[in-house]
């Protein structure tokens, strides 16, 4: 029995929790619609929520595609395919590691500080207090802060797309002695210009995403100092969960098996 | 008769388990200052949050000038709230903003007056609470009773009907906390409004009430003029004000 009202307990949580995301998303919605967004805001979230993000992004992707670089090229050299390493990485940099890479840290990053900044201006009544003044906290703090990684995430992607297919390049002549021009020319052969538009696609999708998860869960804080910190881990943690089974879907419907 | 400028009509209100207030029902007199007292805890400041519709009663009716908060939108409510202010306890002034941004906070989002008109009532708002010298400081560098006062000159900013401040004198030294009812008496008679006080300071309550509503056990036990409560025969508000351990509260 008690199994039983656990399950029941967590399916109610689920769906009270997607109900409110969906809630805040829809009110969002209606502010931006109605143009009533805090520009200068805005920009300032541009500024803290992706700039800001820059170099941990830049670092994570220079890495990941110089390690995917050093784990293919010889092998595919030994194996004759040398020349397709480069459309190997610019493949899944553009495609999946790029967008993905980005959405992750900066979940980690921005998801955590969104909900421990709202959690705590619910815990110290200033949420109440936009209340009390007439003044929704969807449109004072959600819409600046949800358009920001709106148009912040996409350019991450793109630099982390061209950091990772520039250090697996780097890589792939230093170990497998891969020419760049062989390596260029594999990537041009091998994406094109609409997979570059569908990993950017996913990258907005993950910003809206990391954004409502992290409003929300610092909007819904309960609770005091103890209970910021759980809100913030929540962020994170939601965020990304999220991304993963969000870019599973989005691979499957947007590439189809290709 | 005075006139009643708002109403908890047999209010009752409940936090998961606990029942903070039931059937609980309050007058506030137009152009007086209310005074609310009562234990830790009692529902108080719950009271002011009715008021200012941030949280609808489980049971009841709160009417502000005869219209009931409970059957609007939010948005009508916002309309209210041009007209109602709430000092929070703590201030709850955004620290991302300067002082003088704080104040000017609902000025700038719900009015259409120029920039140059704005910080001129901002800057009439903070002298009338002693503060003009802090319109660039950030929250954070103001010490508690400094940061009580701009709650204060954020609430009057739009020259509200009602002011509804939560525990204004609590935390600080007896100084300050003479200094903030005489503000309050002061910023009432300035803006010639109505104030409600929720406060546990018995002295300073004395001294800036023109009438005191006790809250025991989720309902309005007892209201009248500072006399007439210090003159109840009631035993609870006997107890309460003389601060005696002995009696029908239990501790």
């Amino acid at each position: 029995m008690k199994a039983l009202e656990k399950i029941g307990r967590g399916t109610i949580g689920f769906f009270e929790y997607a109900g409110g995301i969906t809630a805040l998303a829809g009110e969002s919605v209606g502010f931006v619609a109605r143009l009533r967004i805090r520009y200068g805001e805005t920009l300032s979230q541009c500024y803290l929520l992706g700039v800001q993000s820059l170099i941990i992004v830049l670092l994570t992707s220079l890495f990941t595609g110089m390690v995917f670089s050093l784990e293919s090229a010889e092998q595919a050299v030994q194996y004759g395919v040398g020349s397709l390493v480069g459309g190997a990485v610019a493949y899944t940099s553009v495609r999946e590691l790029g967008p993905m890479l980005s959405a992750v840290v900066v979940a980690g990053r921005c998801g955590a500080a969104i909900a421990a900044e709202l959690g705590s201006m619910v815990v110290t009544e200033q949420i109440e207090a936009l209340r009390s003044m007439g003044l929704a906290p969807a449109r004072f703090l959600v819409v600046p802060r949800l358009l920001a990684l709106i148009i912040m995430l996409p350019l991450l992607a793109i630099f982390a797309d061209v950091v990772s297919i520039v250090g697996g390049m780097w890589i792939a002549g230093a170990v497998a002695h891969i020419g760049s021009g062989d390596f260029i020319s594999s990537v041009r052969q091998t994406v094109g210009f609409e997979d570059v538009l569908k990993g950017l696609f996913k990258s907005i999708v993950f910003g809206v995403i990391i954004a409502l998860v992290g409003a929300y869960q610092g909007l819904s804080t309960r609770g005091g100092a103890a209970g910021v910190g759980k809100a913030t881990t929540g962020a994170v943690v939601i965020s990304i969960i999220a991304i993963f089974i969000t870019n599973f879907i989005m691979s499957y419907l947007l590439y189809g098996g290709n | 008769m005075p006139s009643v400028i708002a109403r908890l009509d047999d209010v009752s209100l409940c936090y998961g388990d606990k029942i903070v207030l039931k059937n609980c029902t309050l007058d506030i007199v137009e152009g007086a200052i209310t005074c609310v007292i009562g234990l830790s805890g009692a529902g108080k400041s719950t009271i002011l949050r009715l008021l200012d519709g941030l949280r609808p009663p489980d049971g009841g009716h709160v009417y502000i000038r005869g219209r009931d908060l409970c059957h609007m939108t939010e948005t009508d409510i916002n309309k209210i709230r041009a007209k109602i202010s709430l000092s929070f306890q703590f201030a709850a002034l955004l620290d991302s903003l300067s002082v003088g941004e704080n104040v000017a906070l609902p000025l700038r989002e719900n009015t259409p007056l120029p920039e140059a008109e704005i910080k001129q009532i901002v800057l009439d708002a903070l002298d009338s609470v002693g503060l003009s010298h802090t319109y660039d400081n950030l929250p954070s560098e103001l010490s508690g009773g400094m940061l009580k006062r701009a709650g204060f000159a954020r609430a009057i900013v739009m020259r509200p009907e009602l002011v509804l401040y939560d525990e204004p004198t609590t935390g600080l030294d007896p100084i300050v906390t003479h200094l903030i009812t005489d503000m309050i008496v002061r910023l009432r008679r300035k803006l010639g409004g109505t104030a409600v006080v929720i406060s546990h300071d018995l002295q300073s309550i004395f001294m800036m009430a023109d009438y005191v509503a006790m809250l025991f056990e989720g309902a309005i036990i007892a209201y009248g003029t500072v006399e007439e409560m210090k003159r109840s025969l009631n035993p609870i508000v006997q107890q309460f004000l003389g601060g005696s351990e002995v009696g029908p509260i239990p501790i």
